[in-house]
């Protein structure tokens, strides 16, 4: 059937508390394990279909989040009147937030993640850096605080390596920042960093670190049991951003040697091991192009990106954090995993690539899902489901598996173009622009690339030739049954939104 | 539409009584409930169990899709006859989907006298196959019977509703069209050999299902011939020899996986269509029912309170609102279905009659489901009335009514007396399906007037003999008869009768009645035709 022998329970049932793709993987290791789930969901996601794949739902409040995915008190109640002695919270949502594992705590209730103390630890930037450097993890250089005088700005200069860049502290937007290539030109740079930053932020407190030319988003998988073990699986590339969100991930990363490999790994369960930490968590670096690494932060949950390590090492991540949550080892498998093959994720978001990638909404009124060996979707949405503006714009992730990067980057754009959703823009066209981009083939892929590469790309509706569109328009004025049996809005039956229902079930007092 | 506008003060007396006395009332339904869903005897199932079967609801359950409703039929048939002893009658009947497709089940607990036959359960067995017949559902059969109840063969076996004619349903329903699928998870004996016999797919569990005309004790007695159950007519003879069943399971879990897949492969047609809206929660809470709806039905209320805590967006489109105001009638949504609502608010007169069969015609004429909410205690009568021709136009409605070929759903919401009955589509009329609420009441005529009519026929009678009765004598007769007709025409009474197709609760009719619909959409609705309306 599938599944472990029952006796080996580990839980007798788990609340998953998120929605969309994330709930469904989630529920989908618990099935793994045999373990019961429930679903929580706001009144804006009853027909959603993590409720849908749950065992069991309980309808948790209003769209608003934080009348709902976000009240702690309302699914602590929730999990103790369902009988839920765990609760996995997914990413986003409370899944960082120390007051949730407490509360579990308080509540008899297993938190499927690290401890409060460990997320407020690495919650902290000042202290999680301060631990890092105790424990031999490489930090960009730089000064600690604010520069008082031209001399302490030069000697962080030195220390640091030119080139190095100025930063207003109260910084953002590129405003008040300046790369300096050699010092003789420190000076001019801060008083011009400094009377910048004053301009744009009426605060003309500046710093100094070194500046990383041609940055990669590089980090580390880890699971850390209660057993004293620490590992790590390997690095996720996640270069590929845009505002500061990843949208296309891939390991191995082509910036990474055998020997770089291992020292950054090493560096990683280093990191973990000094914040005690537990359960499975990532150690994001920065990477420069003379193999330098310099971490960045940690994050105390399973990624969005997890899918494309488990291709590669198959560790499946999930199953191995309700496990350790359970009191349980690392499996074996993960203990000796390795690296096999090249594997890509790209998140599908509901946005408008065209339109400065905002959200959109509507209804989905045609999904199919592309799949073949090495093809794998973690999705939360379906044929006719509403997509709204209450939560995050994620669909979906589309992961490919193949033997090498060049195979890998293929086969993702095949499935990208056999990914069918209609009724509302999807990120899916641009996915296939970039990796189609002859820099994303040669690895040369930093963080700045959607800015340097894909700016005023053209989506190809404009040249869309007067034949292709006459001959659309012909078939469209033939075959008008066929037409309208694409775009007709199916509304579900009852039977598929009501859940779990029966006579006499309201009846009680 | 416009939005009904309540005019409820839910922190009045009268409120705060019904709200009371209706939740006491859904607390006792409940608490039935719960007593018959456990099945028979706790050492019955306990030997069921302990045979490696799952029990009843749990193989129903397993049927159907996870997470998705399951419309109970009857599941208080034969409560408080026979002793209680045959809690469900000891069959469990309903409407779940198995991969997205609607289905009837029809499961016998063994746990109940070994699955036997009473009365009601032919009655409760059959009006499941009736219901799937007019709506299209394929048949699912979780057989486990010993066959009939003998101690009560002669209320189970001769008459045309009886036994043979759950397989003369089969072979029809079989020739309609309608998929008929069984799956052997206990004993087949003599006729009940035929339920899988008579299936178009059959799956038997090996060393727990057995198929045979006549059992091992039989075959001894008639040629003396000594073979085991499993040799005679187990899994392995009729999936290997005899052919009498298709598929072979290991166990109930296998079995119930394997029926999945058959259903996965019917080629289901697709539904009837309605103009569907996006379906909306009533704007007044349903939960308020208890308090809108009085307790006793003889107290009068404005209908369209309950309405409004039924239909979508609480929303309804009144026609003739000032015409037969003793009948409301109009158009609303539920879960985004349209329907058509004829409900009662007092007495039926000719005007009332007349708009609800003009009103009836609107909505087969545009194939829009109708609901009938009943609270009626019947037509009016008196001299002035019967010379209007009440009966004339009475028997208008009645015949709109009778002819509708749209989908008609039934909810008795409080009384259910005489003629009234048939107008709002009662029993007889065959609505696709027939609820009442814990604290409705379905009788011929209320006790009281009743009582009254026949001491006054007794009273006539011994006048002509020259006798008068004294007060108490007068109290004497009616006592028995009002007793009588209280307790018959409970709920409860009813429903151990399979007169309807169970009780629910005020707040969960809504669902009730959408998943009702969607089910119903699996049989076309036909061109309408009438016959002649007497003018």
């Amino acid at each position: 059937m599938g599944q472990i022998d029952m006796a080996d329970k580990l839980f007798d049932k788990i609340l998953v508390a998120n929605r969309g793709e994330i709930a469904v993987r989630v529920m989908n290791a618990c099935r793994l394990l045999g373990i019961p789930t429930l679903a929580i969901y706001s009144t804006a996601d009853a027909n959603a279909v993590h409720r849908r794949f749950a065992d069991e739902s309980v309808e948790i409040g209003p769209p608003p989040p934080l009348q709902s995915y976000l009240s702690i008190d309302k699914i602590i109640k929730a999990a103790i009147e369902n009988k839920c002695d765990a609760i996995h919270p997914g990413y986003g949502f409370l899944a960082e937030n120390p007051l949730f594992p407490d509360a579990c705590e308080k509540a008899g209730i297993v938190f499927i993640g690290p401890s409060g103390k460990s997320m407020r630890l690495m919650g902290n930037k000042v202290e999680a850096r301060r631990k890092m450097v105790n424990a031999g993890v490489p930090l960009i250089p730089g000064m600690q605080g604010a520069g008082s005088d031209l001399k302490s700005f030069e000697e962080a200069a030195e220390k640091a390596g030119y080139p190095v860049l100025i930063k207003a502290a109260a910084g953002g937007g590129g405003k008040g920042m300046r790369i300096v290539h050699e010092k003789a030109m420190l000076k001019e740079s801060v008083e011009a960093a400094m009377r910048e930053a004053k301009n744009a932020f009426g605060d003309d407190t500046v710093y100094l670190e070194k500046y990383i030319e041609n940055p990669r988003h590089v980090e580390f998988q880890v699971l850390a049991d209660n057993h004293g073990n620490t590992i790590h699986l390997f690095e996720r590339e996640c270069s590929i951003q845009r505002r500061h969100q990843k949208i296309i991930e891939e390991t191995p990363s082509v910036a990474l040697t055998p020997d770089l490999r291992a020292r950054m790994g090493e560096a990683a369960v280093k990191a973990t091991q000094a914040a005690n930490y537990r359960n499975a968590g990532t150690i994001e670096f920065l990477v420069d192009t003379k193999g330098g690494f310099y971490f960045l932060e940690m994050n105390t949950r399973v990624q969005v990106e997890h899918p494309v390590t488990e291709m590669v090492t198959g560790v499946d991540l999930v199953v191995e954090q309700i496990r350790i949550a359970a009191g349980q080892e690392i499996s074996e498998g993960a203990r000796h995993a390795v690296q096999r093959g090249h594997a890509i994720e790209c998140r599908i978001y509901a946005e408008d690539a065209e339109n400065n990638f905002l959200p959109s909404s509507g209804d989905i009124l045609y999904y199919e899902e592309p799949s073949g060996p090495g093809i794998r979707v973690d999705s939360g949405v379906t044929g006719n489901t509403k997509i709204g503006t209450d939560y995050d714009p994620i669909l979906s992730k589309l992961i490919v598996h193949a033997p090498d990067r060049n195979l890998a980057i293929s086969k993702m754009i095949q499935a990208l173009k056999d990914y069918k959703i209609l009724g509302i823009k999807t990120s899916r066209k641009f996915m296939i622009d970039v990796l189609s981009h002859p820099e994303f083939r040669a690895g040369r892929t930093y963080t700045n690339f959607i800015e340097k590469n894909m700016a005023g790309r053209d989506d190809g509706r404009a040249s869309l030739s007067p034949v292709a569109a006459t001959a659309a328009a012909a078939a469209l004025a033939q075959k008008p049954a066929a037409i309208a049996v694409g775009m007709k809005h199916i509304k579900p039956s009852p039977w598929q939104t009501i859940g779990n229902w029966e006579i006499g079930m309201r009846c009680a007092r | 539409m416009f939005r009904i506008e309540s005019k409820i003060n839910t922190s009045s007396d009268f409120y705060k009584e019904n709200d009371k006395r209706n939740r006491e009332e859904h607390a006792l339904f409940k608490e039935r409930l719960d007593k018959v869903k456990q099945g028979g005897p706790e050492k019955a199932r306990k030997v069921h169990l302990e045979r490696g079967k799952l029990l009843t609801r749990e193989r129903v359950a397993r049927l159907f899709d996870k997470n998705t409703p399951f419309l109970e039929l009857s599941p208080l048939a034969t409560w408080d006859m026979y002793d209680n002893e045959a809690p469900c009658s000891g069959l469990i009947t309903g409407i779940g989907v198995i991969h997205g497709k609607e289905v009837m089940v029809i499961a016998n607990d063994a746990t109940v006298k070994g699955g036997t036959y009473y009365p009601e359960t032919i009655l409760k067995h059959a009006r499941a196959q009736r219901i799937a017949e007019e709506n299209r559902l394929p048949c699912i059969y979780l057989v486990d019977s010993g066959g009939i109840f003998l101690p009560l063969q002669s209320g189970v076996f001769p008459d045309k509703d009886h036994f043979g004619r759950i397989f003369y349903n089969q072979a029809r329903m079989s020739a309609m069209g309608i998929p008929q699928i069984s799956l052997v998870l206990g004993s087949c004996t003599a006729g009940g050999a035929y339920l899988p016999a008579m299936s178009d797919e059959t799956v038997i569990v090996r060393k727990q299902g057995t198929i045979f005309i006549g059992g091992p004790p039989l075959v001894k007695a008639a040629t003396g011939e000594e073979v085991s159950a499993e040799d005679l007519g187990g899994a392995d003879v009729h999936c290997r020899t005899s052919g009498v069943s298709d598929h072979y399971a290991q166990n109930d879990e296998h079995a119930l996986a394997i029926a999945r897949n058959i259903v996965q492969n019917l080629n289901s047609r697709p539904k009837f269509e309605l103009d569907m809206s996006e379906p909306e929660e009533p704007y007044y809470d349903p939960e308020e029912l208890y308090g809108v709806v009085p307790y006793d039905y003889r107290k009068q209320y404005d209908i369209r309170e309950l309405i409004a805590r039924i239909v979508d967006g609480s929303r309804f489109h009144e026609f003739k609102e000032l015409y037969g105001i003793t009948l409301v009638c109009g158009f609303a949504r539920i879960m985004g279905y349209p329907v058509g609502i004829l409900a009662n608010n007092g007495v039926l007169f000719s005007e009332s009659s007349l708009k609800g069969a003009h009103f009836i015609e609107l909505c087969t004429g545009r194939k829009i489901p109708l609901l009938f909410l009943q609270n009626i205690t019947g037509f009016i009568v008196g001299r002035q009335y019967e010379a209007g021709g009440i009966a004339r136009d009475g028997a208008k409605m009645v015949h709109a009514v009778a002819n509708a070929q749209v989908p008609k759903f039934t909810v008795i919401v409080g009384g259910s007396f005489g003629a009234g009955n048939y107008a709002m589509c009662g029993r007889g009329y065959f609505p696709r399906l027939l609820w009442m609420w814990p604290q409705s009441r379905i009788c011929v005529m209320g006790g009281e007037q009743a009582a009254d009519v026949l001491a006054t026929v007794k009273i006539r009678q011994l006048e002509k003999e020259g006798k008068k009765l004294s007060k108490e004598e007068i109290d004497e007769i009616r006592k028995p008869i009002v007793e009588k007709y209280t307790a018959e025409s409970l709920p409860y009474y009813s429903t151990a009768r399979l007169w309807d197709d169970g009780i629910i609760g005020m707040t969960e009719t809504r669902e009730a009645i959408a998943l009702g619909i969607s089910m119903s959409l699996n049989q076309p609705i036909p061109d309408q035709r009438y016959g002649v309306f007497r003018m």
